[in-house]
């Protein structure tokens, strides 16, 4: 049993790395760090075991898909499908995501340095103690939060210029759960049908203060400097969006 | 606003036999039977009959006898009742009108226009009471060539399934039907060694021990989805689309969301659980291979992959590209697949029939030399073991029944599924009406069905002098047509019959 692993990932294909990381983790190995990752995909699916892994380079899509307790480190940008139907674990990235970034997770944390695509928290869904949790530095794509049936999404645009409002439209659209919290300006065109805006409550944040907590620890910027600007609520208008659609 | 909709059946009570016992007032969920203590008498409210028939076969008397209401409008082809009601029903609501179950139009089923062969003098056909019949047959990827060394097979073969009977109960997912239709299905694939299909609402714990018989589904909404769910199944089905419904999502509405079902879909009780149309990790062939290999990597590639997609018009190029991506079953759902609820307009008119599909996926498959690179299964309306055995001659490997299943059950295909109120306690999420489905009664009607079926192909194997389903599978010399057209028996790769 060894604690800890570095694993060169140069030239080898996913299934034989992740053949890999699988029998890492089941010799007990508690870290693993992955050196020259290029285009490898599901990294951390199938491990089921809280094993920390850090990466170095570009890991390729669906990064943690369908994972369970493994915590990821990025150094570089994550592609698209990064947490895909996630269950739990937590996967920090030092740089951009690409598309459906934590597409229908259910559980788990998502911090994301810089930007995300489109799509990103699209059908996170929460039952009970399970509740996905996603936090955007930068800026989005369209339809961000769409679907949404649980969980919770931040986007704190940092990287927005003095005044420059975020480009995303359609935010929430068919959102039916969960909360999207903004930092930064967006108009309400740029929202779906199915949200409502509100003002911060004193819960809305304690939970900013603990998730900015956390992605300010994981890159090193002063959290209360970003919680002293002001952010918005989103919040589902509708448990049943498309209750009133049909004809019996 | 009043309704312009007449009633669409008729109730008929012999009051010479009714002992007002009520038994109807209480079977009837959609409140058609009430008593009157005043006058001691039975009313009915014929407007809300769906004509399903469970006071009729519960009534101890047989006091009931339920009828079509005539509808007698002039005379015209175009303008049937049916379509009348639906403007009806549509200009006093403004929505899309729901159904449930499948396609009921009259598009031609090709499984009547296709006769089996038997043998006569030149060979000699097989009794199968006597003789050893073999309907095994195994879903999963088989290898180009196989190798043999000293040891035996040296060539690594894909994970495969054994199936003790081809036929496979279909998708139908905990929240459309009840626990105990779960249960049922469940029991009595595990007893007859074939397969039943969660759909996708997640698997409640208490099925968990029938994981072994189980395919799980991952579809677009990807309700309980989660590793246990992956690992505890013998097939993981990815699910594009439906043959009642191509192309759309589904809609459980969150009044069937109880606070068992919201458990095992993982949602709050009483939301809507909304699953997309499309999966949005899957806008390519390309983006399929990569789910197909996030799910062989979820499970360490001990798992076949099924990719289950509703019959259209480029089903053979769809299918091509399905095996191409890794799946290592692919399943077609026809025209007249059922749902638990869909728009009555996608479910009458969208999709092509199972048969052409399936007899289009099969060459396809064929000429691009990959066919043996995943199996067939085809799902959509098969209503007998004849159906089944046609199948299999034309190409299928394995059939899913779902409606044939339910019928088994008591369903008497009154297409309401869609309201949540099943009198035969199939297609609800009622505590009180699930319990009309007892799973130790359902599990051996359904293992009856099978058993029936799995004899009667025999019989039909017997006849035609094979021994083995795997010598009737693809092998259409066994079909003829009758009453098609050259276009339809190029299609169908059939000669006409007396050819």
């Amino acid at each position: 049993m060894k604690e800890a692993v570095t694993i060169d990932a140069k030239g080898i294909f996913y299934r034989e790395l992740n053949a890999k990381l699988r029998k890492a983790v089941s010799n007990g190995t508690q870290k693993i760090e992955l050196r020259n990752v290029y285009g490898q995909r599901y990294i951390g699916t199938d491990l089921g075991k809280p094993v920390e892994i850090e990466i170095f380079g570009t890991p390729g899509n669906d990064l943690g898909a369908f994972m369970d307790s493994p915590r990821i480190i990025v150094h570089g940008n994550a592609q698209d499908g990064c947490g895909n139907t996630m269950n739990n674990g937590e996967i920090i990235i030092h740089g951009h995501a690409g598309d459906i970034l934590g597409l229908s997770a259910r559980g788990g944390k998502i911090f994301v340095r810089e930007d995300v695509g489109y799509r990103a928290g699209i059908h996170m869904k929460e039952y009970q103690d399970k509740k996905p949790m996603v936090v955007i530095g930068g800026t989005a794509q369209d339809f961000l939060g769409e679907y949404m049936a649980g969980g919770i999404l931040i986007l704190l645009g940092l990287n927005l210029k003095e005044g420059e409002s975020h480009k995303a439209n359609f935010i929430g659209t068919g959102m039916h759960g969960g909360a999207i919290y903004m930092r930064g300006e967006v108009q309400e065109f740029q929202l779906g049908k199915e949200v409502g805006v509100a003002e911060l409550d004193e819960n809305d944040y304690l939970v900013l203060k603990k998730l900015v907590g956390e992605f300010a620890h994981h890159f090193d910027y002063n959290a209360e400097e970003i919680l002293k600007h002001k952010f918005i609520k989103l919040f589902p208008l509708y448990l049943r969006p498309y209750g009133r659609l049909y004809a019996y | 606003m009043k309704t312009y909709l007449p009633p669409k059946f008729i109730v008929e009570r012999d009051d010479s036999r009714c002992i007002r016992c009520e038994v109807c007032v209480n079977q009837c969920t959609f409140d058609v039977h009430s008593y009157d203590t005043e006058d001691d008498e039975l009313k009915s409210h014929e407007e809300n009959c769906v004509g399903c028939h469970r006071c009729v076969v519960f009534c101890p008397t047989e006091a009931l006898t339920i009828r079509r209401n005539p509808l007698d409008y002039r005379e015209n082809y175009n303008w049937r009742p049916e379509v009348i009601e639906d403007i009806i029903k549509q200009s006093e609501t403004g929505g899309v009108l729901l159904t449930g179950m499948g396609n009921d139009k009259s598009y031609r089923i090709y499984w009547d226009h296709l006769v089996l062969n038997a043998s006569q003098v030149t060979n000699p056909s097989i009794d199968p009471l006597r003789e050893p019949m073999e309907l095994t047959t195994y879903l999963g990827r088989k290898p180009d060539r196989v190798e043999f060394g000293s040891l035996g097979l040296k060539t690594e073969l894909a994970p495969q399934v054994k199936l003790e009977v081809p036929v496979m109960f279909s998708a139908m997912s905990y929240g459309a039907v009840s626990l105990n239709v779960q249960e049922s299905l469940a029991r009595a694939a595990t007893e007859m060694g074939t397969l039943w299909n969660t759909g996708e609402g997640g698997l409640h714990p208490k099925l968990y021990k029938y994981g072994d018989n189980t395919i799980v589904q991952v579809a677009s909404g990807r309700f309980g989805v989660h590793p246990e769910y992956l690992n505890v199944a013998k097939v993981v089905e990815i699910k594009i689309g439906q043959g009642a419904k191509p192309g759309i999502g589904g809609h459980l509405p969150g009044e069937k969301v109880s606070a068992e079902v919201s458990s095992t879909r993982m949602i709050p009780k009483g939301t809507d659980a909304l699953s997309p149309a499309p999966q949005h990790d899957i806008y390519s062939i390309e983006d399929l291979a990569q789910l197909v290999y996030a799910l062989k990597e979820a499970t360490n590639y001990t798992k076949p992959i099924a990719v289950k997609i509703a019959a259209v018009h480029n089903s053979a190029a769809i299918a091509s590209g399905m095996v191409r991506a890794g799946a290592d079953i692919i399943v077609l759902d026809g025209l007249r697949g059922s749902t638990g609820a869909a728009p009555k307009i996608i479910r009458d008119n969208v999709g092509i029939p199972i048969e052409l599909a399936l007899a289009s996926v099969d060459d396809r498959l064929r000429q691009e030399g990959i066919r043996n690179q995943a199996s067939v299964v085809i799902a959509g309306g098969i209503r007998n073991s004849g159906d089944v055995a046609k199948a299999i001659a034309l190409g299928a490997d394995a059939i899913y029944i779902g409606t044939a299943a339910l019928v088994a059950l008591g369903c008497t295909i009154c297409q309401q599924c869609h309201t949540g109120k099943c009198a035969w306690g199939i297609c609800t999420t009622d505590p009180w009406l699930t319990k009309r489905v007892n799973p130790d009664i359902g599990a051996r009607r359904l293992s009856n069905l099978l058993r029936g079926w799995s004899l009667e192909l025999k019989d039909i194997l017997g006849g035609m002098g094979i021994n083995a389903l795997e010598s009737l599978r693809g092998n259409r010399l066994h079909l003829r047509g009758v009453g098609l057209t050259d276009t339809e028996l190029e299609i169908l790769g059939v000669r006409m019959a007396g050819r």
